[in-house]
């Protein structure tokens, strides 16, 4: 590898950005797509990690030699200017890409304007445009007069669906849904902007994302037109741009707007073929890095694992999911030499201070001029020796850096101080810093609490120096009255049992459970039913071509000869217990009801085929599910396979009122079935009626082929649905489909052999009870929630308990693999550790003053406390193993019987007195 | 630590330590990265405290709440430069509403001490997630905080009832309940918070405990004249 130099020495940069405001050099800021300017040194972007400073090409000391003003001004001497390109080697066992993917530049097509009308950006642009630390600090405003835009459009599939040169075929699969939230976050700013957008099908395919697309939909102001689009011209006095589209009613039209925003697609990533090449990977035809479906992150290499964008285009939960997936997949090869690397610090023994008068160390930071240049740091110093319970008080230059830590522990030891506070950064950034010198130095690491005098009042109050000073002086003094009250917390630790619960056998339960138990770590897999497969075992072939029930065969075998798999099957729970490494589950199986104690539970019950009642369905036995309709293919049953007509029906079930969301597979499984008909009969007329066609990512070329071999695409209005009616013509009993043809504005009628429904994937009726027993949050249409659903797709909120596959939301079997994989992923970081470790930071219940109510308990999301009989009445007791210190229960409790550790009532109260004592 | 953890009493005391305002930040709201949404709880006891504040005659914009993340600081900005304004158009506490600092005390000490009853008796509202911000202003009335008010109770044991059992003293949660063996049970009104405890404890057979709306309990009897002579004792 090599290894680009930054031009500064990541040890000794602690962050401080004085090197930024001395940089003479301005360069168009790279993270905010180059439209404001930033310093040629400077912190690529507020979250970045490590959160340090690199510098640009761009520098006039790389140059020409000239400046260096960061050399005089870094008081950490952290600046090199002698850093060159550095060839790294590292000896590894797996390589995972996660390259990413490289946003598309519409100016190889010039029909949008883009890089020629200043007022066409992409909706890469428009992001930085509405962020808040964006170039317009989050005000939305136009490139050429820097005005906020009144009427927005926005072009959808910019470069996406689109076989032209410099266009890509595939369909990117986030834009819609990207361009919705661009439309709400505009429309929430500035609620009179005027929004457009031009539109091809609307892809709301993911959990959430339809009425995600209501809700944009239905603002004032914001209109959604189905069309293509071209920006035919720039007005020269305005810069406004007019955009030219047809709608069936009005034909073609033209229409003004300020500002045009380009839903850029997404395209491989930058020099995939050179770094496929080198690493001897293959690329797929549309030149991202190239898997197996059935190991979706599986590169064509044995090691290399792909995850991520840089194997097709996805969204966020598909991405975080895979990438945990990708990891356990190398656990898996690697599982013999987890923890060889890791090196576990030793701390000495905690000193009991518990009975000691508080001895408070002071520590002021400059952080480099951060602080000190507004804050007087000296008169902190003293002002902090005349406080009461204080025995040492100090500045230093930068309290993070290792000999500023160094020095505390130091301290701690030599002068016996029990307390420490340090007045410096917010405590988000270094407080854990500070924690483990407290360890290193003998004392509960709890004994520690930061005085924020730089964002509080260094950076804000930048120009009244007094002022800041004061203010400083009162955070110092309501910090040490926080210190002189704070306790020794134990971090207690818990041990982890080393199984895991999957409960679902389908094909992402048992992925899940392949991986788990491949990592050594036993498992107890059940399932419902009688046999292992679920869903899968009513699909043939998946759309690619590949044979599932082979496949699944396969995977089947490989369960029941895992030796750590114990698979039982027609089960029941009937009862779950426990927490996070540490829970009993009661399951009942073959008549015996048995006790299994595992640190982990999988969630990974599955889908259900939507059974209908419209359509003449069950009344008509030529009208079928699109399930059915495969199993009879598969079968070759002739009656169909040389039929002359069939429908199909799109969205049976799903994007309803009562279903209010998309099943997201049903589009692609109609038109699988669909080519393979045409395969079987070529002649065969194949009628696919449509609200949508959502065939995200590369399921978008089948689409096309589908069309390019004649399969039929009417779309229809959920207003005006298709009718299905039996009439008697002729002696015979003919199976007829009325369409309006939205297009045409004709009714059509369709006599059909046969019609199959794309019926919706609904929740299993079990998922409430499962929900109830491991209190595995349920969302309001029937599926698990997971605890966010873009950053943790496979966590619940509750610890230690993961789901995956369509228990999750419905998904095509590629998807409910790597999300297995990305569940086993997750489990493992439980698993593999002996312990957990639970903070300090809990509630505690003084039963003296509990009377009973119960409030606590209620407020309480994680079911840390309960109630129980007591000679007493009524008394609340606590599961610290459950609290995640809220402290909810404390603000509701009327008799102040529950305390939340460290953020006490007490010590609260008395931070407050503290800030209107007299300095 | 979630913004659910402001506890009501902490509002009433910092105005009571002569704070002129009083600004909560928490997380937007449906926004919750675990499971909590105590956001919700922290702005129902701030709907509920502006009504408090109004019903004791202070201007309830000295209060607020502003939902945002962590990665808007203008937001963050905007709203608490707007509140100082705000803050700064009213003066000092008590000022613009014509309170005088004593009487402002004594208001703030009075609302402080009946915290845990106001918290009894609005539970069940102080745990709603109302969506909609229309709906807000609804939550608590004016004439719900005057109800609840008028019919703050007092707990009061009847001397003549008492067995000095003990029982309501070992299970008052705020241990306000003079007593001992022998002695007729005192409630010390100042410590009383008015949960109820000792009235749903007390054995019926003595039904010694009344619930009084409105009414001021008779002063204790004097200490000489708690001791309580048992008939079984005399035989």
């Amino acid at each position: 590898m090599v290894k680009k130099p930054r031009y500064i020495i990541e040890s000794k940069c602690t962050g401080c950005a004085t090197c930024m405001e001395y940089c003479p050099v301005k360069i168009p800021d790279p993270f905010n797509q180059a439209i404001s300017k930033n310093k040629a040194t400077h912190i690529y972007f507020s979250q970045a990690i490590p959160l340090i400073t690199y510098i640009d090409e761009n520098c006039l000391y790389l140059k020409e030699k000239k400046c260096g003003i960061c050399m005089g001004v870094c008081g950490k001497k952290a600046i090199d200017f002698n850093q060159t390109s550095e060839k790294v080697e590292v000896n590894v066992g797996a390589i995972i890409l996660a390259t990413g993917f490289e946003p598309f530049d519409p100016r190889v097509r010039d029909e949008y304007g883009y890089g020629k009308f200043e007022n066409v950006v992409t909706s890469m642009d428009y992001e930085r445009i509405t962020c808040a630390t964006g170039p317009y600090e989050g005000e939305i405003r136009r490139t050429s007069d820097l005005k906020p835009p009144k009427k927005i459009a926005w072009i959808q599939c910019v470069g996406s669906r689109q076989v032209i040169p410099g266009g890509n075929s595939y369909c990117s699969g986030v834009c819609c849904t990207y361009t919705q939230k661009q439309v709400i976050v505009t429309k929430d700013y500035y609620p009179e902007v005027e929004c457009v957008i031009f539109h091809n099908d609307i892809r709301s395919y993911g959990k959430g994302f339809e009425r995600f697309y209501q809700r944009a939909e239905n603002l004032p102001g914001v209109r959604f037109i189905r069309s293509y689009v071209s920006v035919v011209k720039e007005v020269p006095e305005s810069k406004n741009l007019i955009i030219r589209f047809s709608t069936p009613e009005e034909g073609v039209k033209e229409e003004e707007f300020d500002m045009v925003v380009l839903s850029i697609g997404l395209n491989p990533p930058r020099d995939a073929k050179g770094l496929a090449n080198r690493l001897g990977i293959e690329l797929n035809a549309h030149g991202f890095y190239k898997v197996n479906p059935f190991d979706p992150t599986k590169s064509s290499r044995p090691g290399i694992f792909v995850s991520g964008a840089s194997q097709g285009p996805m969204d966020i939960p598909e991405s975080v999911y895979m990438g945990s997936g990708a990891a356990s997949r190398c656990g898996e090869s690697l599982e013999y030499r987890r923890d060889k690397l890791t090196i576990k610090k030793v701390y000495p023994k905690e000193k009991d201070v518990s009975q000691e008068e508080p001895k408070i160390g002071v520590f002021v930071c400059h952080c480099g001029t951060n602080i000190g240049k507004v804050v007087d740091v000296p008169s902190l110093v003293e002002y902090a020796m005349d406080l009461p319970y204080v025995v040492h008080s100090e500045e230093q230059l930068f309290s993070c850096s290792a000999e500023s830590t160094n020095k505390i522990m130091n301290v701690i030891r030599e002068k016996g101080l029990n307390r420490v506070v340090v007045a410096a950064c917010t405590p988000k950034t270094h407080e854990p810093t500070f924690r483990d010198s407290l360890r290193e130095g003998g004392l509960n690491q709890y004994f520690v609490d930061m005085a924020n005098i730089r964002e509080h009042c260094s950076w804000v109050h930048s120009q009244e120096k007094e002022e800041a000073t004061e203010k400083a002086k009162d955070l110092l003094r309501m910090s040490l009255a926080r210190a002189i009250r704070l306790e020794a917390l134990p971090e207690f630790e818990l041990p982890v049992n080393k199984a895991a619960l999957v409960v679902g056998g389908g094909i992402a339960g048992m992925n899940c459970a392949l991986s788990i138990a491949n990592q050594g770590h036993e498992v107890y897999l059940i399932e419902k039913e009688n046999e292992l497969g679920g869903m899968a075992r009513r699909i043939h072939t998946t759309l690619e071509g590949l044979d599932v029930q082979a496949y699944l065969r396969e995977l089947i075998r490989e369960i029941y000869e895992h030796p750590l798999i114990h698979v039982s099957t027609g089960a029941t729970v009937m009862e779950a217990g426990g927490y996070a490494g540490n829970f009993i589950t009661k399951v009942k199986s073959d008549g015996k009801v048995r006790e299994i104690r595992h640190g982990a539970t999988v969630i990974a019950t599955g889908g259900e085929e939507y059974k209908p009642t419209e359509y003449l369905y069950g009344k008509d036995e030529r009208v079928m599910t699109n399930l059915e309709l495969e199993e009879r293919i598969a079968q070759k049953d002739e009656k169909v396979t040389k039929c002359q007509s069939l429908v199909m029906i799109q969205c049976v079930g799903s994007r309803n009122e009562i279903r209010n969301y998309c099943s997201r597979i049903c589009c692609t499984e109609s038109i699988k079935n669909a080519l393979r008909l045409k395969e079987l009969n070529p002649k065969m007329d194949i009628y696919i009626l449509f609200r949508d066609i959502r065939t995200y990512g590369f399921n978008e070329d089948y689409y096309r082929d589908a069309a390019e071999k004649e399969v039929k695409f009417i779309r229809y209005d959920p207003q005006d649905p298709p009718q299905v009616e039996k009439v008697e013509e002729g002696g015979q009993t003919l199976l007829r489909v009325t369409v309006t043809d939205q297009l045409l504005g004709q009714r059509l009628e369709i006599d059909a052999d046969f019609v199959s429904l794309a019926t919706g994937v609904i929740p299993p009726e079990g998922n409430k009870e499962v929900s109830q027993l491991f209190k595995a949050l349920m969302e309001e249409d029937g599926f698990f929630k997971e605890a966010h659903v873009k950053l943790r797709p496979v966590d619940f909120g509750e610890e230690g308990i993961y789901l995956c596959g369509m228990a999750h939301y419905p998904k095509h079997i590629t998807e409910a693999i790597s999300q297995a994989h990305g569940a086993a992923g997750r489990v493992l970081t439980l698993l593999s550790h002996d312990t957990v470790v639970r903070s300090g930071v809990v509630c505690v219940v003084d039963e003296k003053r509990c009377m009973g109510c119960g409030a606590c308990v209620e407020a309480c999301a994680y079911s840390a406390l309960s109630l129980y009989e007591t000679r007493q009445g009524k008394k609340v007791s606590i599961n610290p193993a459950l609290c995640k210190g809220d402290g909810l229960c404390n603000a509701i409790c009327p008799t102040g019987a529950i305390q939340l550790k460290h953020y006490t009532d007490k010590q609260l109260i008395a931070q407050m007195d503290a800030s209107v004592e007299e300095a | 630590m979630c913004s659910g953890r402001v506890d009501l009493a902490f509002i009433l005391h910092a105005f009571s330590i002569g704070m002129d305002g009083v600004y909560i930040a928490g997380c937007r709201l449906d926004e919750c990265k675990y499971i909590t949404h105590g956001n919700y709880y922290a702005l129902n006891i701030v709907l509920l405290g502006k009504r408090l504040l109004e019903y004791i005659g202070l201007d309830s914009n000295r209060l607020r709440i502003e939902f945002m993340s962590s990665a808007e600081a203008f937001r963050f900005v905007e709203t608490i430069n707007d509140f100082i304004h705000t803050i700064r158009e009213r003066g000092p506490i008590g000022e613009k509403e014509g309170v005088k600092q004593e009487e402002l005390r004594i208001r703030l000490s009075e609302l402080a001490k009946l915290v845990p009853y106001i918290k009894i008796a609005t539970r069940k509202k102080l745990s709603v997630r109302l969506k909609d911000p229309q709906e807000w202003e609804k939550l608590f009335t004016p004439e719900e905080i005057e109800t609840l008010f008028r019919e703050v109770p007092s707990y009061y044991i009847d001397p003549t009832k008492c067995q000095a059992c003990m029982t309501c003293a070992r299970r008052c949660p705020v241990d306000a309940i003079l007593s001992g063996k022998n002695l007729i049970h005192i409630i010390d009104q100042e410590k009383c918070i008015k949960c109820g405890t000792c009235l749903e404890v007390c054995p019926p057979r003595f039904s010694a405990v009344t619930k009084l709306i409105g009414e001021t309990p008779p002063p204790p009897i004097p200490e000489e004249k708690r001791v309580i002579t048992r008939k079984g004792k005399e035989d």
